[in-house]
């Protein structure tokens, strides 16, 4: 009966809103990038590059916090293996949703265009305008992502079988009710 | 006799550099660019031409009699990146089949004192005609004079961007124009 601990409210409003934005960035890289030359193209890169540096931002709170703050032990009944699964592809999740984005960025100024967070804040070029280094980039970008794909597969399919084939309530520990952990 | 020594006294006078006022007319490619920047979504693109021819003359004692003329070649065109090249040859931006050079030919220049002067002319892309005045500085040099100037044009005064790139939110319709021609007087 005793519910699991939860994460912090930061770490959950942290976790949800990453999340999100990536569940639009996501598909909107896919698709924008077959589409021909358009306003309707730049506009969508735009977008794309406005959520991945929101991202970034967030998820470099998100990685302080949880340097900071301890998360909720995991039930007894889960094993050692799934552990040290857990720890990896948390780590690794951590990883990418601060490389992913971060790549991004090289890639464009790689390719000649400066991010300009919200047509707003203009975000230094940290490498300069270089075709070859654009191209890498480009590939890494898109390696990481379905390296991301993977894994998120992996988190929401762990957290879906803890939660409804284990019947533990696992997935308040990233939601609203319950008690939170000190 | 009396004519031998005129005519001796009128070279020696055509050969001393102090009586003759240099007149800059030999543009030299190597060292002059023709750029430009503009806005996409806020975020600033620069780009350039690289093939212009540029014919000038331009005598510092007489800047009332100065012109100059620059055709520039749009297939050479670098606008940030290559899909951008291949775009803007294209029907609704350049269509440089059909327009393959902008031209600015100059109509008068002021001098404002100082090296400055102020070039009236009129700019021609795409079949459209626009009168400018463009302030220039010019810069002596030991081998060649650097004249520098800048102006903003409206892309739409020209049909640049025609169709659904007509929408000045995405892609601005102010577009700055930086030249920099050098010339000896060889």
């Amino acid at each position: 009966m005793n519910p699991m601990g939860r994460y912090t409210r930061p770490a959950i409003v942290l976790h949800w809103l990453v999340a999100l934005l990536i569940f639009v960035a996501f598909p909107l890289g896919v698709y924008m990038h077959e589409l021909p030359l358009s306003p309707g193209k730049l506009q969508l890169y735009s977008y794309h590059k406005w959520i991945g540096i929101t991202i970034l931002m967030l998820a470099s709170l998100r990685v302080v916090w949880r340097l900071t703050h301890t998360p909720p032990a995991l039930p007894d009944s889960i094993s050692g293996w799934q552990r040290r699964a857990s720890q990896v592809v948390h780590g690794l999740l951590y990883l990418l949703i601060l490389a992913i984005p971060l790549s991004g960025w090289l890639m464009s100024s790689a390719k000649g265009f400066q991010t300009v967070w919200f047509g707003v804040l203009p975000l230094p070029d940290l490498v300069g305008k270089d075709k070859a280094l654009g191209e890498q980039l480009a590939e890494l970008h898109q390696i990481l992502n379905f390296i991301l794909l993977f894994l998120v597969i992996l988190h929401v399919g762990a957290a879906l079988k803890h939660q409804f084939m284990e019947r533990l309530p696992f997935m308040q520990r990233m939601g609203w009710g319950g008690k939170e952990s000190s | 006799m009396k004519h031998a020594i005129h005519a001796l006294a009128m070279l020696a006078w055509l050969a001393s550099p102090a009586a003759s006022a240099v007149e800059y007319r030999t543009v030299v490619p190597a060292q002059s660019a023709v750029q430009f920047e503009f806005r996409q979504m806020g975020v600033p693109i620069q780009g350039g031409f690289k093939r212009f021819v540029a014919q000038m003359a331009f005598d510092p004692a007489r800047p009332e009699a100065a012109r100059a003329r620059i055709d520039i070649d749009l297939a050479s065109i670098d606008a940030g990146s290559p899909e951008a090249d291949e775009e803007s040859a294209g029907r609704l931006w350049f269509n440089s089949k059909a327009y393959p050079k902008a031209t600015f030919a100059s109509s008068a220049i002021r001098a404002l004192g100082n090296n400055r002067y102020e070039m009236h002319g009129t700019l021609t892309i795409k079949g459209r005609s626009r009168e400018l005045v463009v302030p220039v500085s010019y810069s002596p040099g030991r081998t060649a004079a650097v004249f520098e100037g800048a102006f903003t044009l409206q892309r739409l005064d020209f049909g640049i961007g025609e169709g659904m790139w007509a929408d000045v939110d995405t892609v601005a319709n102010a577009v700055k124009v930086k030249f920099r021609i050098a010339a000896t007087g060889k």
